[in-house]
Parts: C-alpha cells; structure tokens; sequence
C-alpha cells in the first residue's frame, strides 16, 4: 500500500506469482432478513489474478463481492456465519476497523457513479478522507490513477472540470482510477460494463488485463465472453450456492458439472 | 361481403383525458384566488401613495366638502334595484370635522368642481387637511399670494427646511440624548450598587455630573432647535370659505394634485413610497413609514433562518444516517411532521414561557445581576426580543426544515453512499463531503419554505418580542451593533395593529394594504434571494443524469 506503482515490478505474463489463497472464504453463508443468500460458499482467490464470478441473476455472486469489502453492512438485519479472510486476516476481525479494510479493497459498481464534484477531486477523494492534504501527492495520485485507467490523455486539460460532464465509459474509468488511487490490494468490480457501449467495453476489459498486474481483481459479469476474456479464474453460482470454481479455460472448455455446462452453452439462465 | 374479423367497437376517447380538465381546475382555482389576492393587495396598496383629485362637492343642505373622492357604492340597507348610492370624501381636518372621512347621499351633491389650485397637506397631527389656498404669510411680515407662480416652490421649500430642522432636533434629543440615557443609566445603577456596598462612589459621582452637563448642554440645543422652527403660516379657506390657517411647522408635505400631470402623480407618487419604507411611523402608527417594522421583519426572519437551518439539518441527519429505522424512529418522524400542526399561538406560549422567563430569567440573574438588583427589577434577556422572537420562529419551523432535509438526504443515490464508503470515507466523512452538498439544494427549498411562514408570523410574536412601537432599531452604531434583546417591529403584526387597533381606521385602511404589499415583496425579495443560491448550488451538485 506504501510503495509507489512505478517501483512495483511484477511480470504480467506469469499468471499465479502471487499467493494462491490471497482470499480464503469459508463455509461462508449470508442472510438478508430470513432470506439465505449465500450457503456455506468455500473458495480461496489467488493474489493479482482476475477472478470472474458468474451465474444467473439472484445466485449471489454481487452479494458475495459486497462482503468481501464489508458493504453489504449498511443493509439493516443481515448476518453472516463463517469467515473471510485477506491476507490471513479475517475481515471481520473486531480489532481492524471496516474503513481501514475498505481502504485495502476499493470497489468498482455496476453504474457507474461519480461524485459531482471535478474529475481531479473524484480521483483523490479517498486520499483526501484519508487525511493527505499534499498538493504534490494529490497531483501524482491523480495523474498516475488516471493514467493507469487509461482516461489521462483525455481528461488532462479539464481535471477541474464536473465529472458529470464525461462520458459513460470515460465515467466508468474515472471510477475504476478512484477505486485504485490509495493503492488498494484489491479491485472489486460489480458487473463493471454492463451499461457501457462494446468499444468502452473493450477500454475497460483491456485496463483489467493490464491492472492485474497489481491487484486482485475480483469481477462480477453476467457476459460470458467477458468472463472467457478477461479471468485467469471463474466461480460459477447458483442459488446462493458455489457449483464449481476453476481455472477459466477449464470452466468453459470442460466444467466438471452439468449445470455449469448448461449455464454455460445457454441452455438455463 | 361479411367482415371475417367482429367488429371491434370504436376506440373511446383516451381514458385519461378528463382528468387533465378536473386536475387543472383545481390549479385555474387556485391561481384565480392568489391572483385575486394579490391584485386586491398591490391595487389598494398602490392607492395609498397615489395622489387622488380634490373635489368641492356642493351638498343640497348647503354644506361644501372639500376632499378627494373615495369611493361610491350602494347604500347599505336600500333596495339594489332603488339604485340609492353613497359616495364616501376624505374631507381631513379631523381636529375640526371630528372625523376625516364622510359618507354623503350622492342625490345630496348639488353640484361637484375641481378647483385647480386646491392643496393637499399631510400634517404632522391630526391627518390630512384640504384647502384652497389664499397666501403664504411669511415670517418676515410678507406675503406671497397663491395666484403667484413662485408660491407652491416656496412652500415647498420653506417645508423642507422645516423638516431639515425636525431631522436635527431628532437627531439631537433621540440619538444623542438617547446614548447619554443610556450611560447615566449604568451610572446610576454603579452608584446604587456602591452605596449599597458601601464601596467609594466618587469616580461615578464624577461621571454621572459630566454626563448631567452633558445632557443640560444637548438639551439646551434641542430647545433652541425647537425653538427655531419658522412662524410661517400658511392661509387659505375650506370648501365653504370659511378660513383655515397652518403654521408650515406643522406640514410635512404639499401637493397640488388637480394640477399635477400623469408625470407628477407618478414622481409624488414614488416620493410618498419611498418615504412608506424609509421613514419612521408617525401618528400611533397610522402615518409616516414602516422602516422598523420592514427592517425588524427582515431581521428577525434572516436571525430565524440562520437558527433553524443548523438545528433541522442536523437532527435530519441524524433521523436519517445514524438513528436505528424502527418504530421508535417512525413515531418520533411521525411527531415531528404534525409538530407543524401546532398553532403557532402556542409556540408563543412556549417561546414565553421557556425562552423568555426560564432562558431570558436565568441568564438575567448570571449576566445581569446588577441591572437586576439595583434597577427596579429591570430585566434585560428575561423579556420579549429580537432573539427570543427568532428562536421561537426557528422552533416553529423546525419540522419544515427537518422534513426537507430528509427527503432531499434520501434522494441522494445510494450508489454515491456506497462510493463513498468503498473509497474508505468515514459516515461522517461521506455524509459531511457527498451527501450534504448534494442534498443542498432540497434543504434550501426548506428553508425557503421556513422563510416563508415565519416572516407572515403575528400571532406568537405578540407575546415574545414585537411591539406597537419600538423606539430603537435592533441594530444601530453602538456596540454590539446587533442588540438581540431589544424588542422590534414586525410588519405582520403592524397590519394588525393599523387595521385593528388604529383609532382612525378608514385613514389606515390603505396603509394596511400597502404595508402587506410590502411584506409580500419582503418575502418575495428573500425567497428569490434563496432561490438564487439553490439554483447556483443545483448548477454546482447536480446529480449524474445517467
């Protein structure tokens, strides 16, 4: 979290040099109300690989990425049984605060959701209420956010410009650059382009490819292809449950159960 | 050939379009009254400065009324179809007709003129007067007739030196005077202290005979001030000829009104307006300007807003962010919003009995316990004023503001929240970053509407500050500049008092329109002022339209 982007040398082209269980999740099960959400879902997510859940709608998989950085807590009458843990920590060690794990997993959503302020205060927002008021970190952090989303060439003569006034995928990068600014472990993305236009796709899931040479990437999608294109990994759910979770190629060349092959041939879902 | 397909009926008219006539009536109805509200408010307020013609109305028992035309209408208790009417004359003179305004039988009137050199007056006492005029008798021992060209700018000008010097005297004897008042007040409450306490006193005996000389020296100037107003007297006769005099110290101002043009109506006009909201009242009220009660009205609202604005947003945000939702939460929202069902009369009960007596009372007794003991009781926050007025408007408009908070809280997206959090901001942190300055503007729209039922408030202002006359204004030169524990004027409260209270109601009725007229263009002044910095903010916040 300290060390400077440009300083960390990590080889893009190895997949896995990372820990394989980075994120352990165990005989982890969620409740909205009396509503089960999640049934004892086991799954380890190996670090600064892209992890792809998949599955039909309502089956979970927002809901498990919503607690892996604690957000689903804002929802009254929840509970959880099992544990998450990052790094061997669990997430819901009593000891660490949940802004402090927020900070080491930002989160990208389905719309995208810029505040209306500048695109420059967007993209330090989360240094700034972390504290740093240096004019010289903030500029770097900006500047080097937005390039690694790819949106600096593009947004550097109008930085104090609203955010509003960008576009949808240039508003969908502009979040991604604040979700990585304070240099978090982990990348968070719910659904990510789903209401983005196949070229501002293509922007978004080439950014994945590059990003994961520094993050964990964990990514919801509801397309297929994406998930093919862009993870090293996918878990596939239904019904609050984990069928089956592998490597990407294994899942969609040979799934090892039947229904994730129904799912994914098309034939339900 | 048989159509193969039954018939299928003719499609009815589109089912909603009744509803856009039954809903729109309910807005045409609405409209129709404030427009009618209004119109009957800005003309009979516009009356009040226009300077009306002066008729000499000849009557069938021989008396000659000199006066504007009021108004005519049917004689109350006659048949509509006899066609009976009466017309009602300003005739002035209340110190010689026992009333300024009479109703006469318009079959009385034998015959009615304009007589073009016929003058206006309005007088320091007793009201208007109406004369023809015959000369000006000057101090000096000359005259100057009113057939002359140079007469009316002469009396004009002879007024304006008069008034020129009431300006001084009043300088003298309420500023100046009124500051030594003050100090040899404090004085003597130190001497009273003293001698109770037994403590040396000479220090204050000093001061005090300074301040006596002091006085002696500006009272000696008020009366030579006094004493130098002008013996001019001005001459003339009334409708019948018998003759009238009025020395021109006693004038404030003169008009011609048979010989002004559409021009010079206008400019008296404006004149006579601006007087209405510069000057200080005259006459119990009924005459001169409402500049206290326009100043205190404004000041009290901008005080209530600055009070209430805090105190709502901040309860929202707690109602909203950080209580549990629940049935405790849902019963005290619920209290809240009826809490705006209260008569106001109460909150002025309230404002009395807390803000004033137990509040005022209390403080009095830590800050002021000398005034207290040594002054005949003399309470300084333990009575009505500027501050308790406002706090008790702010607590009445509270739900407003609390209500609004919470909606425009609620209407900020959730994902904005949640970016926030997941950018590791602190609730505070994304409530004080993300979610005020994006609910901005529905809390201005609150406050606006606050605003707006307080500044139209009477009732529990009677009771917690606003008096008939205030003698100060609640803020002025002298340290602390903005004296909250004075009691004020209020433009609401005003109209009651001239409509209700004023021995002379027919003379006051077009003050009490123009003074509400001037309290909807206060509101109106401030709401455009608050719009203008939602719409600014709106500019600046506005929400992702995607």
């Amino acid at each position: 979290m300290t060390t400077s982007p440009t300083r960390i040398q990590v080889n893009p082209s190895v997949p896995g040099d990372g820990r394989p269980d980075y994120i352990r999740i165990q005989d982890y099960g969620f409740w909205y109300g009396a509503k089960k959400a999640l049934d004892a879902i086991t799954l380890d997510i190996p670090e600064r690989q892209v992890t792809a859940f998949i599955g039909p709608s309502g089956c979970g998989k927002s809901t498990l990425l919503r607690n892996l950085n604690r957000m689903n807590d804002l929802i009254d009458a929840v509970r959880h049984e099992g544990d998450i843990t990052v790094g061997g920590r669990s997430i819901y060690d009593p000891t660490v605060e949940v802004i402090s794990l927020r900070r080491r997993v930002g989160m990208v959503f389905q719309k995208s959701n810029p505040f209306p302020k500048s695109i420059y205060e967007n993209v330090v927002y989360s240094l700034r209420v972390a504290g740093v008021s240096d004019r010289d970190i903030l500029d770097e952090t900006c500047e080097s956010s937005l390039r690694r989303a790819a949106l600096w060439d593009e947004v550097k003569d109008r930085l104090q410009d609203s955010a509003l006034g960008l576009s949808g995928g240039q508003m969908q990068r502009l979040c991604i650059a604040r979700a990585i600014a304070n240099q978090p472990e982990i990348l968070l993305m719910d659904e990510p382009c789903s209401a983005l236009d196949p070229i501002a796709t293509g922007k978004i899931e080439e950014l994945i490819h590059h990003l994961k040479a520094q993050f964990t990437i964990v990514i919801v999608t509801h397309s297929m292809q994406q998930a093919a294109r862009v993870s090293d990994r996918t878990a596939f759910f239904y019904l609050g449950k984990l069928v089956e979770a592998d490597r990407t190629e294994k899942i969609f060349m040979n799934p090892a159960q039947s229904q994730t092959e129904a799912y994914i041939s098309g034939r339900f879902g | 050939m048989k159509d193969p397909v039954p018939n299928v009926p003719d499609a009815k008219p589109p089912a909603g379009e009744a509803f856009v006539w039954f809903t729109s009536v309910g807005l045409v109805l609405g409209l129709t009254m404030v427009a009618a509200l209004v119109g009957v408010i800005v003309l009979n307020g516009a009356k009040a400065f226009w300077p009306a013609a002066i008729e000499r109305a000849e009557l069938a028992d021989g008396r000659v009324l000199l006066g504007p035309l009021v108004q005519e209408r049917l004689k109350p208790g006659t048949p509509p179809a006899a066609g009976l009417l009466e017309r009602q004359y300003q005739i002035g003179l209340r110190e010689q007709n026992g009333q300024s305004f009479a109703w006469i039988d318009a079959s009385a009137v034998r015959s009615s003129s304009l007589p073009p050199g016929a003058l206006a007056l309005e007088r320091m006492e007793n009201g208007a007067a109406f004369l023809l005029p015959a000369e000006l008798r000057l101090a000096g021992g000359s005259r100057l007739a009113a057939s002359d060209p140079a007469f009316l700018s002469r009396l004009e000008s002879l007024i304006a030196s008069v008034a020129e010097r009431r300006e001084r005297l009043a300088e003298v004897e309420k500023v100046r005077i009124g500051r030594i008042n003050t100090e040899l007040q404090r004085v003597k409450v130190g001497l009273r202290k003293a001698a109770d306490l037994g403590t040396p006193d000479a220090e204050l005996k000093a001061e005090a005979a300074r301040l006596d000389a002091d006085y002696q020296l500006l009272a000696a100037e008020a009366r030579s001030l006094r004493d130098g107003f002008p013996a001019d007297v001005l001459a003339g006769t009334d409708g019948a000829g018998r003759p009238l005099e009025f020395p021109v110290a006693s004038l404030v101002r003169a008009w011609e009104p048979n010989r002004l043009g559409l021009g010079g109506k206008l400019a008296l006009a404006a004149s006579r307006a601006w007087e209405f909201v510069s000057a200080e009242p005259r006459e119990a009220n009924t005459e001169g300007g409402v500049l206290p009660a326009l100043f205190g009205t404004f000041a009290m609202t901008v005080l209530m807003s600055a009070l209430v604005t805090p105190f709502g947003v901040v309860a929202a945000i707690y109602l909203r962010e950080y209580a549990r939702q629940g049935a405790v939460l849902r019963m005290v929202r619920i209290s809240v919003n009826n809490l705006a069902g209260v008569p106001s009369i109460v909150f002025g009960v309230f404002g009395l009995g807390f803000f004033v007596y137990v509040l005022g009372g209390n403080l009095d007794r830590l800050l002021f316990a000398d005034e207290l003991r040594y002054n005949n009781n003399t309470p300084v926050l333990g009575t009505g004023g500027l501050l308790w007025a406002s706090l008790t408007l702010a607590l009445m408009t509270l739900p407003v503001v609390i209500v609004a908070t919470e909606e425009a809280l609620s209407a900020v997206p959730r994902g904005m929240r949640e970016a926030s959090l997941a950018c590791g901001a602190s609730k505070w942190q994304t409530i004080r970053e993300i979610l005020l300055p994006a609910s901005a503007p529905g809390i201005l729209t609150g406050v606006i509407l606050a605003m707006a039922r307080g500044a139209g408030e009477v009732a529990p202002l009677m009771i917690v500050g606003v008096v008939k006359l205030a003698p100060t204004l609640p803020i002025d030169g002298e340290f602390p500049f903005l004296h909250m524990d004075r009691k004020f004027m209020h433009l609401g409260f005003h109209i009651y008092d001239l409509g209700f209270q004023s021995p002379d109601s027919d003379a006051a009725r077009p003050m009490v329109f123009a003074s509400t007229l001037l309290l909807l263009l206060l509101v109106l002044f401030l709401n455009l002022g608050a719009i203008a910095i939602r719409n600014r903010l709106r500019e600046r916040y506005k929400t992702s339209a995607f």
